[in-house]
């Protein structure tokens, strides 16, 4: 069975100091699994927030409107019990957690969401062979996670997890910004592995058209203003490379 | 002693009114065995100034009971140990007091507890796990003859209300690793200084491991003074709610070509939890090609919570190879528990994940296995209780 991620006309609002902000205004999207989908929009847009709901971050306040995996109601699964369910969000700004090594961190989130701790000998194997791919430094296995990394290094972190971790569905937001054209290339390189692997659906988040020259969506939504304005085939984005996002914040 | 006595003349009088000079060297500082040379303690003393002293009065003020305390020995074949009468004791080859709770102590003690160790891979392990809450004093003293090696545990368990003064004295190129595990019951208080001594390429590890306990306060003062001598004093300790964990580390480079590393680490959780880390490090004009470095670093894992922490670097001489600190405090915030709980994680593991790391990278230092395991699991069994009792 294909999984699906569906999306049903999601209102989310903020808390903020001066008062409740909505932000999302009726959010449509429909992702099958082994899709890629383009979510291009400008700066403030909602897309972090589109993210971060999805993920169940608890700031953001979801006022009507539905989030299915499978037709499961994902919006009353905890954080921990989405990603189990096999959601994945590579964050536009990774945390650092001081004091825990990246590799005891990966062991652990990939034995909470199998269910049981990997077998020792492939897992070392594994974790080597994927840092090895995204010529991430075998001393970054050591190092506690995202603790002094580089803005790309994180980033790298972020697909080295996706690849491990093997989710159904995978939320990138921004992965490309602040990447050279070298990382950027490496980044891609390990999204298209993970979907040539696992086959995820893909909701890749960016400001700019840069990273689908490597990774060529299905679809493309351009989001402004909490809401999707449009959508259509990967044609779309040439079309906002070119004109931009004026067309749209005009009418907005 | 004779030197004691005239530094009293000059320093007692102004022991109280320290704070207002902004900045003493810590070499200065006036030390002496005699509970009456110094002042009572009102809390401003810079010593005190971070530490509940009404909740210590006893400890300074009262007639401590210094007979032989409720310890027991576990040693291996190179090490002697014996009670001696205060008398005819050694003691006072490593330090002297530089405050009131110590010197009541050593004021109060009637017998020394003495170790020492010859040959290699020596073991001992004192255990307190039988005082009860009278105040009490204790002083023991720990030798290593030269090119002797081994691991020295000190543990501490069950009630205390304990002041003590605890002297290390490492004989050229003897190898010690000195460990003192503070898992008191819940309203146990416990001061306790030590000095050391080291020798000539002689190799120290001091270990302070401070877990339960009501206020506890552990104070290592190392003196590096002959050639090529090296400590890594290293810390970790968890302060949970009401609880006061303190450690002031003094380390005196008073040779040349010594070498330091100190690395504390701390967890803090619940209301009112507290912690206090001094770190002093004088590098004298006698310590040429010093090479030191000293960090603390304090994990807050609720609100309510108190982390002092303040280090000094001294420097009196150009010629060294290296000297550096570093202090930070940090929490463990929600955008942290988002993560680890986006990939999967519980919440409760998580929070298990990120204190049990962040203390344990002290404690995986200390280069023994077996030792590393004891601690180890102390650590947990910390974790666990906390998170239990949340
Ligand atoms: N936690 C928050 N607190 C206050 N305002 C927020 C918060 N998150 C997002 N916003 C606001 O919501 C809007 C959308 O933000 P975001 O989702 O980050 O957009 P994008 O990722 O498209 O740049 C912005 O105006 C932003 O300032
Ligand atoms: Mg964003």
């Amino acid at each position: 069975m294909t999984s699906v991620l569906e999306i049903k006309d999601l209102h989310v609002s903020v808390e903020t100091e001066q008062g409740t902000k909505q932000i999302l205004r009726g959010v449509d999207l429909v992702i099958r699994q082994g899709e890629i989908h383009a979510v291009m929009g400008p700066n403030g847009s909602g897309k972090s927030t589109l993210a971060h709901t999805i993920a169940g971050h608890p700031r953001y306040t979801v006022d009507s409107g539905e989030i299915l995996l499978d037709g499961e109601d994902v919006l009353e699964m905890s954080v921990d019990e989405r990603a189990r369910a096999g959601l994945f969000l590579a964050m536009q700004y990774p945390v650092e957690i001081p004091g825990v090594t990246n590799s005891n961190f990966l062991r652990t989130a990939k034995t909470a969401i199998d269910g049981e701790a990997p077998s020792i000998r492939t897992w070392v194997k594994d974790v080597k062979q994927a840092m090895e791919n995204l010529r991430m430094d075998s001393s970054f296995a050591e190092r506690n996670v995202n603790e002094g990394f580089s803005g790309g290094e994180k980033k790298r972190n972020e697909i080295l997890q996706l690849e491990l971790l093997k989710p159904k569905f995978a939320v990138l937001d921004e992965t490309d910004s602040g990447l050279d054209v070298d990382a950027l290339k490496i980044v891609s390189e390990g999204v298209n592995r993970a979907k040539e692997n696992t086959g995820l659906g893909l909701l890749l988040i960016t400001h700019y058209t840069r990273i689908l020259r490597y990774i060529k969506p299905d679809f493309v939504h351009v989001f402004v203003n909490g809401k999707v304005a449009e959508q259509g085939g990967p044609e779309l984005a040439d079309r906002l490379e070119e004109e931009g996002y004026d067309r749209y914040l005009v009418g907005a | 002693m004779a030197q004691t006595a005239a530094q009293h003349g000059i320093t007692a009088h102004t022991e109280g009114a320290w704070d207002a000079t902004p900045i003493q060297t810590r070499s200065e500082r006036f030390t002496s065995a005699e509970v009456a040379d110094f002042a009572e303690v009102s809390g401003l003393e810079s010593v005190w100034k971070f530490t509940p002293v009404k909740e210590l009065q006893d400890l300074f003020n009262s007639e401590l009971d210094g007979s032989r305390d409720n310890i027991s020995v576990d040693a291996s074949a190179g090490v002697k140990v014996a009670w001696v009468p205060v008398a005819t004791s050694n003691r006072g080859v490593a330090g002297l007091p530089e405050e009131r709770g110590a010197a009541n102590a050593w004021s109060r003690a009637e017998e020394v507890l003495e170790a020492h160790i010859t040959g290699e891979n020596q073991t001992l392990t004192l255990s307190r796990s039988a005082l009860d809450k009278l105040p009490r004093a204790a002083h023991t003293v720990i030798t290593a003859a030269p090119h002797a090696s081994g691991i020295i545990v000190l543990r501490n368990t069950g009630d205390a209300q304990l002041s003590e003064n605890v002297e290390i004295v490492l004989g050229d190129g003897a190898d010690l690793t000195v460990v003192s595990v503070q898992q008191w019951s819940n309203d146990a208080k416990h001061l306790s200084s030590h000095y050391a001594s080291v020798g000539r390429d002689a190799s120290l590890k001091h270990i302070v491991v401070s877990l339960g306990g009501a206020i506890v306060r552990v104070n290592p003062s190392i003196h590096l003074n002959a050639e090529g001598g090296s400590i890594d004093a290293l810390g970790a300790y968890f302060s949970t709610s009401g609880q006061h964990i303190e450690q002031q580390v003094y380390i005196d480079h008073d040779a040349p070509h010594t070498r330091s590393r100190v690395t504390y680490k701390g967890a803090l959780r619940g209301e009112g939890a507290r912690s206090v880390w001094i770190g002093d490090v004088l590098i004298r004009q006698s310590a040429t090609g010093t090479d030191s470095y000293e960090q603390n670093r304090n994990l807050v894992l609720s609100d309510g919570t108190r982390a002092d922490s303040i280090p000094n670097l001294e420097i009196e001489t150009g010629d060294i190879a290296g000297a550096g600190h570093a202090s930070a405090t940090g929490r463990f915030d929600d955008e942290q528990l988002f993560y680890l709980m986006a990939r999967g994680i519980t919440e409760e593991e998580a929070r298990r994940l990120v204190v049990r790391g962040f203390l344990l990278e002290v404690i995986n230092q200390i280069g023994d296995d077996s030792l590393e395991d004891e601690l180890r699991v102390a650590i947990e069994e910390a974790i666990e209780s906390d998170l239990s009792n949340s």
